[in-house]
């Protein structure tokens, strides 16, 4: 089987307010999809409905992710299924070092898997091994996790975080935002190595630049919570130069599935 | 959104009791309770009278209502039992003949005290309601020097040291719940490093309440002499009863010159239900005195299991140059109230206190430090740091500082923080968000919180009071 991510209708609200209004997205394995558009439109939203954040609520529709259904699992669920979202903002979590976050997360999923879990002085081998992949220093795993870390490190350890998990779907949401252009490099080019033909990626994202680092095979524009545009990495090009306000006049269109594939514009 | 529910907590684990013939006395106090308790250890007539004279005193005194910030109901100090003991042969040559049931019991709640079966490294006092019923590693500690034995036995075979120190660092009319204790109590642990002796094992007291009408009185003194060392745990649990009970310890630390003492609690009494129906009340007063030069005492507690705690490890820093410790973690969940911190008395020159208090309350419970520096006007250079951190979980419960800062001379450094934080919704479904329990979230973020304390702790003592904030908070935050 070769589809991932089935998005069907979503409509999602928070505090009684609708921000997602019939959402419809299908992600195959080996894919990356960007998702674009302007301040407000639903991007975000999207990323954290996917990962299940408590926050929004539900009101239509469903999502279908490796034949289950999404929307039914515990935020903790996804990720041990293999659903992995790096935070816009990662939040600090003062007293718990980041390698001891970073194994407990880690043997969850193996205990999940039925796979070997890993003592302290293995997982140190692991983790040093990954954060090479994002050029990070050894000192960062013993100091709290993102406390006093800058801007550009928060991003990285996301990054590492989603290099030591290895999941199936991993979903960057505005992961280029606070990035100076030799981090947004390291970021790029660490997601860039942990993909594969088996995995999917979804690169939430406001702007185009990260994009020519990530280069997506299809790019989605958000506009009021309703997919309005679709087509290649060239839309991004285009989006860059014409900004988003000309969206603005652009029905949404019906939904753009067709016989399970990604209508092109 | 971020409306933390209420759950039923995991039910307490040391809720069960001991089916034991005990030896009780008739309930109620008086002149003759106080006279039956001593003869009943044949103690000498200098012990009987220092109780009778905490008792007189005890006779004037009022409970402490006003000022803490906690709220009890009447307690009738008439329908208390006073003293009960697990009945058993009168001498017992050695652990053989300590009661089959007794040594279950010990077993039961993690304490083996068979000879094979010990705790590696910690010598352990048992105290079964109001008798000590075995102590483990005497005689290897013997050979150091180190007396540790019951506070009954230290009367009869160490009465000197005892008279010497017994009541010099908290005296029998220092507060209600002292001098009550200075009356009634019935057993503890004696500690003695001598000089120069760096004490080779943990010593640890384990105490149980069994009886449902019995009030605990213990008496812990610990003396280390110049340059000595030693590191002391206590642990307690109670069984699960509906009636409130009445804990009044009272424990005294000396350190002469150069000597350290290291007190470390993890207090784990029955806490009531959700209710608030039940629990231990926990008057305790625990203070230790830097008599020498250069000595140190550190206090390390984790409180977490009783209905009401009432309870401020201090320190007299009376030596120049000593130092004062004081590290807490007080857990309140439900209907459970803390009023808890410290006082640190500088008198010395160059002396220093530290505090860290970190308070945790959840439900509908009331979280509360208390703390005094005092720096009198002979105390040259003293430096004090206090931080006192809160975290709330949940929005019924409350948390609150309330630091008194008494400053005699110009050359002191007096320095306090204080921060109160929540459990915030993005942290826990960050956590999740890497594939972490709802529970294993609470509790990791609980343990950093608590960190700067879990670090001065023993080792195991550190894995037990993980787990058991754990435990305490399981389904706390909805």
């Amino acid at each position: 089987m070769n589809e991932m991510l089935e998005i069907r209708n979503l409509h999602a609200a928070i505090d009684g307010k609708e921000i997602l209004r019939g959402i419809n997205l299908k992600v195959n394995k080996g894919e990356v999809h960007a998702i674009m558009g302007p301040n407000g439109s639903g991007k975000s939203t999207l990323a954290k409905v996917l990962a299940g954040h408590p926050a929004y609520e539900v009101t239509a529709g469903e999502v279908i992710y490796d034949g289950k259904n999404l929307l039914e699992m515990s935020p903790d669920e996804r990720a041990r299924e293999g659903v992995f979202m790096a935070f816009q903002y990662p939040v600090e979590v003062p007293g718990v070092s980041n390698a001891q976050f970073l194994r407990l997360a880690y043997n969850e999923k193996q205990k999940h898997l039925g796979q070997e879990e890993l003592d302290p002085l293995e997982f140190k081998d692991l983790l040093k091994e990954k954060a090479a992949l994002v050029e990070m220093d050894a000192s960062f795993m013993a100091r709290s996790v993102n406390e006093g870390f800058s801007g550009g490190e928060k991003k990285r350890n996301e990054i590492l975080q989603m290099a030591v998990l290895d999941p199936k779907l991993s979903v960057l949401d505005e992961t280029d935002s606070g990035l100076d252009i030799d981090a947004l490099r390291i970021v790029a080019e660490g997601v860039n190595k942990l993909h594969d033909k088996d995995k999917a990626v979804i690169v939430v994202t406001h702007y185009q630049r990260l994009l020519n680092y990530i280069v997506p095979d299809f790019v989605h524009v958000l506009s009021a919570g309703r997919i309005v545009k679709e087509g290649g990495k060239e839309l991004a090009l285009e989006l860059e130069e014409k900004g988003y306000d000309w969206l603005k006049n652009v029905k949404s269109e019906p939904p753009a599935i067709a016989g399970g594939q990604v209508v092109r514009a | 959104m971020g409306t933390a529910e209420i759950l039923a907590n995991r039910e307490y684990k040391y809720g069960w009791v001991t089916d034991i013939e005990s030896e009780t006395i008739p309930r109620g106090l008086n002149e003759d309770t106080v006279r039956l308790i001593s003869a009943k250890k044949h103690e000498p007539e200098w012990m009987l009278e220092f109780r009778l004279k905490a008792y007189r005193h005890w006779l004037t005194m009022k409970e402490p209502r006003n000022w803490p910030n906690i709220e009890f109901p009447e307690v009738d100090y008439q329908d208390i039992i006073y003293y009960s003991a697990p009945k058993q042969k009168a001498e017992k040559a050695s652990l053989d003949e300590v009661d089959p049931e007794l040594l279950r019991t010990f077993e039961k709640l993690g304490i083996p005290l068979a000879e094979q079966k010990q705790l590696a490294g910690v010598a352990v006092d048992a105290v079964f309601d109001s008798v000590s019923v075995a102590t483990t590693y005497k005689e290897k500690l013997k050979k150091h020097g180190v007396i540790f034995c019951s506070f009954s036995e230290a009367v009869r075979e160490h009465p000197e040291l005892v008279r010497k120190y017994l009541g010099s660092v908290v005296p029998t009319n220092d507060n209600f719940f002292a001098a009550l204790n200075s009356a009634v109590f019935s057993d503890g642990s004696f500690c003695f490093i001598p000089t120069g002796v760096r004490c080779p094992m943990e010593l640890s007291t384990y105490f149980r309440i069994n009886n449902s009408e019995s009030g605990q009185f213990e008496r812990t003194l610990i003396v280390a002499e110049e340059g000595a060392y030693v590191s002391y745990l206590e642990g307690c649990t109670a069984p699960q009863f509906d009636r409130n009970q009445l804990h009044a310890a009272v424990v005294e630390l000396v350190a002469l010159d150069d000597a350290e003492i290291k007190y470390s609690t993890v207090q784990n009494w029955y806490a009531g239900d959700e209710t608030g129906k039940g629990g231990i009340y926990n008057f305790v007063t625990k203070r230790g005195k830097c008599a020498g030069r250069n000595s140190k005492i550190s206090w390390t507690q984790v409180e977490t299991g009783s209905a009401i705690t009432w309870k401020y490890p201090s320190c007299i820093l009376l030596g120049d140059n000593s130092i004062g410790e004081f590290y807490s973690v007080a857990l309140t969940n439900h209907a459970q109230e803390a009023d808890t911190g410290t006082k640190m008395i500088h008198l010395g020159k160059n002396t220093r206190s530290t505090i860290v208090s970190k308070g945790i309350s959840a439900g509908h419970a009331n979280n509360s430090y208390r703390g005094l520096v005092k720096v009198m006007p002979r105390a040259e250079n003293a430096r004090n740091y206090t931080q006192c951190d809160s975290m709330l979980i949940g929005s019924n419960c409350s948390a609150n500082t309330f630091p008194y800062i008494e400053v005699m001379n110009d050359s002191s450094q007096v320095e306090h923080e204080a921060s109160t934080s929540k459990i915030s919704e993005e942290q826990l479904f960050y956590l999740m968000q890497r594939g972490i329990s709802h529970e294993d979230a609470v509790s990791l973020i609980i343990n950093g919180f608590c960190k700067d304390v879990f670090l001065q702790l023993p080792m195991e003592f550190a894995v037990e009071a993980t787990r058991l904030l754990g435990l305490k908070l399981e389904g706390a935050v909805g």
